[in-house]
Formats: structure tokens, C-alpha cells, sequence
């Protein structure tokens, strides 16, 4: 009886055979297993590096970039430091995929609710933009829109000219862009009571709705207030708060005014219209998977097309719609690395040219992967957020 | 268990072993090269006259013939040889790397590239300098009128260095737009994306043939930097870069002797530097030395011809004139070390 004891049993397991021992011991080989791999490869490396007489480090850094860049949003000369070179194409980075983002949602929001339209034409006409360029590799978009499109535009000379203020030649396209006057102050004065009028105009209306328990926009009041508010400052104020800085031709281009370059143009035409067939397959997919009978009893209940889709459907359909919709958002701030392909700076390829002078290729590369592996990071953590905080609202 | 604890131990121990293997590869280039039978050489695939592959399949140019005189020299035969076609910004990590055993693709020979890069130099084969080239309808004659200007450049490239340097030391403003292939940059200097391209004369006197309409196009009376272009080899590999200088300065010195292909076979003479040179001497001659059969430079002569005739097959048709790129005793800069 005494070895039959569970306790006698467990004694004799040897720890080869016992589950809570096996389990800790094979992950602690695989683990093993794997620091050893990149032991392996990382001394392969060294190795290769010391033949060829080659010193890793982050020490060029501070040195002198001693190229240009065509574009960026901070002033940025080739006196300055690789570093400040490597922030150019980060800053450039972000603003391509920003700006593409809010593109292609607005196009892709557009065409997902067209797909879905009672219209057979509208219906179709959107399935087949959708079909068309989700299906075509994006490099060829990309090119497309830059060699066939941008470039085909008339020369300088021969800009094509709207309204007197903008341009258009295949050197870009040319804004009047607003500068702020020394009255710009006392507007944002003006500003300020508006928005403050508009919150407290909000807040009661809100509370008025919820009392009655009816649906509407609690901004309906707030945001015509703040429009007069604003309109009436613009003409009160001494003097205007901004002038128009109209581009003109001077030399070999159009100075002044705002300035989208052929390279970030076709770029940005490429990732929002190629992202966009996805969204708005994201979008339909979600506002589809929305049950009928939801809608249905929206509609029977009286509430209008609209409001269907406002207070019913979109609720339910935005929590399906956000994880999808995120990774979309981080595949076009990848994809537009493609940027070397028409030239633009982008961070990759910045760095493909602080390799190419400095020879410092891993560690350049270490920190382009770290710089896109933060953003699409914080992109996913904030889109996570959203989900989170939209699910909360729609309970 | 116990079967498979071994199994588990028995790797870790195999890969212990693979570690000092995997480190440890240090035979020549030239032992590569002869155990493969074939030389891989990394060349431009788009600049006519210096490397490119022409319609019927073959590769053509200055560059690709140093690569064929090298395959000569090693294994005997002008055919064995392999060519990588490789961008601008692509060729140092592929010579880093070892996917190609020589670079020659109008490479300009820095100091930062001879020590930060891991590469190591043989004597340049052309001394160019770096121009600019625009349309003749804007009239302009020096570089301060280009202020302003739009100007296209392809990335991984000293003219790109080149060009920030020299704006900046004029004092004037110009917006680059630096491309990664340099078949995007002439097409978009021809759509008239940029106002001028800059880079070596002699790729702007090749490209300007490919363009709309070439006499449109004028290549700017101005040299703003020293562009010594050569073959190129991985730092650390002295045997193998001794070997493709030799080569280098075995067409200079053929050039020098009047040695072309038609007579190489035939040579006659009591010039002991020569013998020594054709391989006709006795003894092991300069081949042994470099680890080469004794007629080496012979197949370099008999496969490629002297420099001038490389540079007559392949540049002159495009219009370049011989410049600088002479030998020393007609006051160029082309001087083989002795066959000694």
C-alpha cells in the first residue's frame, strides 16, 4: 500500500520524466538554442566586418552630411550633421504618411459606401476602382502617376495657371500660401471668445437633447456660432491677418507661396489611391457584416436613412472596421519607402545615401528599422485606443 | 528522453563546431575565382561606351573589357566572366559582400571610400572630372547663372557630394533631385523635370546621345571636381589587388611598347622588360609572382588590345577626345609601374 502513496509515486519520478521540470527544461533549450543562433550570426558579422577593416559605430553621426536634400519641412542645409539629414527624411516620412492616410480614408470611406449603393452604376463604377488598383502592384502605380502623369505636365513656362493665384507645371504644383500680418493677434481674440462661445452653446444643447432623450447634433448651434464669431473678427480687426503669398516665376521656377513637388504628388496620388481600394473593401466588409435585421428594425422603429446609418449601423460597424483599418495605415507608411523610386527623400532614402557616403551600413540600417518600427508602434497604440474609446462610447 | 536529450546535445555541440567555420574564410579572391572558373564583375548596365548591354545580348563598354582582360589574365579565357549589373548606391555593399569579385563601374576613387567603405583601389582606368549639362536655349555659360536651378543627380554618387560642395562655395541656392537610377534622371531631365544633370563628362557625353534631341543639349564649359575612375577591390585582399592593378598597367605599358592585339602574338624583341612582359623570358617571370601563368599579360593584350585601343573601340565613337587619358610620354597621366 505504502508505494501506491501518490506522494511515495511522485518521490520516485525521475526529473527527466516529471511535466514541470520537462517544460521549463525545453524552453530553456529553445531559448538556448536561439541566443545562440544570434551569437552565431552576430559573430559572423564581426568577422566579416574586422576583414574588411570596418568598425561599426554611431560616431559619424556628428560629422558633416555634405549632400543635399530637395525637400523638407525644416530648414535644412549640407553643412549640417548626418543627423539632422536623417530627421529631414523622418519628417518627410511622417508627412507623406500622414497626409496619405487622411486621403485615403476620406477616398476609401467614399468608395466602401459606394459599393454598397442602390445605384447599380455608382455600385459598379466603385467595384471596379477597387478591383483596378488594389490589383496592380503599387511600385507601378507609383511610377505611373510620376513618369506618365506628373511629368507629362506643361513646362514651367507654360504653367498652367487657376485663378490667377495657383500653378500648375510638371515642376509641381504651386499654392497661394496665407502669411500671418501683425493683426493676426487681435483675430485670434476674436477666435478665442468664438470657441468659448461654441463650447458653452454645445454643452447646453447637449444636455437639452439628453433631457428630451432625442437624437440630433448637439453641434448644430455651436459650430454656426463660432463660424459668425469668426466671420465678424476677420472684419473688425484693423488690417487683415493674413496676405497671400502669391507664387511667381522667378528664374528657373515659381517662387513663393506653398509648394507640392511633382515627387511628393505622385507618391502621395500612389499610396492614397492604392490604400484606399482597401479601406474601402474594410469599410464595406464592416457595414456589411452588420446584421439586416438591424437596419430593419432601425427603419421600423422611424428612423431615417441617415440616421440609420449614424446611430445604428456605424456603432456597431466601426469597432469590425478599426483593427483592419489599422493595419491598412501601417502598410502605407511602409509602402512609402517606395519613395526612392521617384526620387522623393523619404527616411529610407536618406539613409540609403548615408550609407552610400559613410559605409555605416548597420548601423543606419538599425536605425531606419527603429524608426519605422516606433511609428507604425504608436500608429497601431493610438488606432487601439480609438477602437477602445469608440467601443465604450457605443454601449 | 534520454535518446532525444542526446539528439538535443548532439546539436548544440555540432553548432559549437559550425562557429569557427563560419568565421573563418580566409582564401584569396583569386582561389575563388580559379576554383569557380568564372570572374564576377560588377558593372553599370546603362552608360553606353563605358558599360551596357547592347540589343543583341552582349556586353559592351571600357569597363566590361577591363573585366574580360581580367578573366584573361586569371583563367586565360576573355569569356569567363560573369557581369553583375549594379546601381550607384547598390555596388559597395555587393563588393562588401563578395557577390561580385571586382568592381568596375566608373568608380571614382575617394579617400573616405578607400577607408570607410572597405574597398580598395587598383590605378584608375579614366581621369574624368564632373560637368553639367543643360538645354542651349537657356543661355547659360557659367555655374553662378545656374542659381535656382533644378538639378538632377543620381544617389550613392561623389557628384552628388560634388555638387553641394560646389553650390556652396559659389554662395548660391540649388534645388537637387537625386535618383536612384540614372535611367529615371536622363528621362526626367528630358521631360524637363530638372533644368540640368551633373555628373562625369564623359557619362553626360554618353547620355546626351540617348536623349530626344541631343544637339538641344549642351555639356557646360566647367569642371568642378577630379574624378579618377577605376576598378575596385575589397579591402584585404592585396594578392587579389595586386592583380587587377597588374592588369591596369599591363595595357598602359603595351600602349607604351606599341604592343596592340594584331602583333602580341608575334612581338619580337631583345627588350628584356618586354620578354619579361609577353612571358618569352626564362624562368618563372612576372606571373609567378603574382600568382598567374607566365603568359598573362599576353592574354590580356591578345583579349582586350593595349589602352589606346580600349579607348578608341569604346569611347572614341561617342565623341570623347583622349585628354589627360594619354601615356606619360605624350604628357598624359597614364604611366605603367616597371615590369620588374
Amino acid at each position: 500500500m505504502e508505494n501506491n502513496s501518490p506522494t511515495a509515486v511522485s518521490g520516485k519520478i525521475p526529473f527527466w520524466r516529471d511535466v514541470r521540470v520537462l517544460r521549463v527544461l525545453f524552453q530553456g533549450i529553445f531559448l538556448l538554442g536561439v541566443i545562440l543562433l544570434l551569437a552565431i550570426l552576430y559573430r559572423n558579422m564581426l568577422e566579416g566586418l574586422r576583414g574588411l577593416g570596418l568598425t561599426l559605430n554611431f560616431n559619424f553621426l556628428q560629422d558633416e552630411a555634405g549632400f543635399d536634400i530637395s525637400e523638407g519641412p525644416i530648414a535644412y542645409d549640407p553643412s549640417d550633421t548626418y543627423l539632422k539629414a536623417f530627421c529631414v527624411g523622418i519628417l518627410n516620412t511622417l508627412s507623406i504618411s500622414i497626409i496619405g492616410i487622411v486621403c485615403a480614408t476620406l477616398i476609401g470611406l467614399l468608395f466602401g459606401i459606394a459599393r454598397l449603393s442602390s445605384n447599380w452604376l455608382i455600385r459598379t463604377i466603385a467595384a471596379a476602382y477597387v478591383e483596378c488598383f488594389r490589383n496592380i502592384p503599387l511600385l507601378l502605380q507609383i511610377i505611373f502617376w510620376y513618369t506618365a502623369v506628373v511629368a507629362q505636365l506643361p513646362n514651367v513656362r507654360e504653367s498652367i495657371s487657376l485663378f490667377g493665384g495657383a500653378f500648375i507645371n510638371n515642376r509641381g504644383i504651386y499654392l497661394p500660401s496665407p502669411e500671418p500680418t501683425s493683426s493676426l493677434k487681435i483675430w485670434l481674440w476674436f477666435l478665442g471668445a468664438g470657441l468659448l462661445l461654441a463650447v458653452i452653446l454645445y454643452i447646453v444643447r447637449w444636455r437639452q437633447l439628453q433631457q428630451l432623450d432625442r437624437p440630433g447634433f448637439p453641434a448644430k448651434w455651436a459650430l454656426p456660432a463660432f463660424l459668425i464669431v469668426a466671420l465678424c473678427g476677420w472684419f473688425l480687426t484693423p488690417g487683415r491677418p493674413f496676405t497671400l503669398d502669391l507664387p511667381a516665376l522667378q528664374g528657373f521656377n515659381y517662387q513663393g507661396g506653398m509648394r507640392f513637388t511633382p515627387e511628393f504628388s505622385s507618391l502621395l496620388i500612389g499610396l492614397s489611391i492604392y490604400t484606399s481600394a482597401f479601406i474601402a473593401e474594410v469599410v464595406r466588409s464592416g457595414i456589411q457584416s452588420v446584421v439586416k435585421g438591424q437596419r430593419e428594425a432601425a427603419r421600423s422603429v422611424g428612423l431615417k436613412e441617415g440616421q440609420t446609418l449614424r446611430l445604428v449601423v456605424l456603432p456597431q460597424a466601426i469597432p469590425i472596421i478599426v483593427p483592419p483599418l489599422t493595419s491598412q495605415y501601417l502598410n502605407l507608411a511602409k509602402n512609402s519607402s517606395l519613395a526612392t523610386a521617384v526620387a522623393f527623400p523619404d527616411l529610407f532614402h536618406v539613409g540609403d545615401t548615408m550609407m552610400n557616403q559613410t559605409g555605416q551600413s548597420i548601423p543606419v540600417f538599425a536605425m531606419i528599422m527603429v524608426s519605422y518600427l516606433v511609428m507604425s508602434l504608436t500608429t497601431s497604440a493610438a488606432m487601439n485606443w480609438y477602437n477602445r474609446w469608440i467601443t465604450r462610447i457605443g454601449r | 528522453m534520454r535518446k532525444f536529450l542526446f539528439r538535443v546535445s548532439a546539436l548544440v555541440l555540432a553548432i559549437s563546431l559550425v562557429i569557427p567555420l563560419l568565421a573563418s574564410g580566409e582564401e584569396s579572391i583569386l582561389d575563388k575565382v580559379k576554383n569557380r572558373g568564372r570572374l564576377v564583375c560588377g558593372v553599370n548596365k546603362e552608360l553606353p561606351g563605358f558599360g551596357f548591354l547592347s540589343q543583341d545580348g552582349t556586353w559592351k563598354g571600357f569597363d566590361v573589357d577591363y573585366g574580360r582582360a581580367i578573366a584573361a589574365a586569371v583563367l586565360g579565357d576573355p569569356d569567363k566572366v560573369e557581369f553583375r549589373p549594379l546601381k550607384a548606391a547598390d555596388r559597395f555593399p555587393a563588393l562588401q559582400t563578395g557577390e561580385i569579385d571586382v568592381l568596375i563601374r566608373n568608380t571614382t576613387w575617394t579617400l573616405t571610400r578607400d577607408t570607410d567603405l572597405g574597398a580598395d583601389f587598383a590605378p584608375p582606368t579614366f581621369y574624368d572630372g564632373q560637368g553639367f549639362m543643360l538645354r542651349k536655349d537657356l543661355g547659360i555659360t557659367s555655374l553662378k547663372e545656374l542659381a535656382g536651378a533644378t538639378i538632377g543627380v543620381t544617389s550613392g554618387s561623389t557628384t552628388e557630394l560634388n555638387l553641394a560642395d560646389t553650390t556652396r562655395a559659389l554662395g548660391i541656392k540649388v534645388e537637387p533631385i537625386v535618383f536612384a537610377e540614372t535611367e529615371t534622371l536622363y528621362q526626367s531631365y528630358d521631360q524637363g523635370r530638372c533644368d540640368a544633370v551633373t555628373s562625369d563628362k564623359s557619362q553626360l557625353v554618353s547620355r546626351r546621345q540617348s536623349l530626344k534631341n541631343p544637339d538641344d543639349h549642351v555639356i557646360l564649359d566647367v569642371t568642378i571636381s577630379k574624378e579618377p575612375l577605376g576598378p575596385v577591390t575589397v579591402h584585404g585582399d592585396n594578392k587579389w589587388n595586386d592583380i587587377v592593378s597588374w592588369v591596369v598597367y599591363a595595357t598602359f605599358f603595351a600602349e607604351e611598347h606599341g604592343i596592340t592585339q594584331a602583333n602580341v602574338n608575334t612581338f619580337k624583341t631583345e627588350n628584356p622588360e618586354i620578354k619579361r612582359f609577353l612571358g618569352t623570358d626564362d624562368g618563372t617571370g612576372m606571373g609567378g609572382k603574382l600568382g598567374l601563368p607566365k603568359d598573362w599579360a599576353r592574354q590580356v593584350i591578345a583579349a582586350v588590345g593595349n589602352y589606346g585601343e580600349l579607348f578608341e573601340r569604346n569611347l572614341t565613337p561617342l565623341g570623347l577626345p583622349r585628354g589627360v587619358n594619354k601615356p606619360w610620354t605624350q604628357g598624359g597621366l597614364l604611366y605603367a609601374i616597371p615590369f620588374r
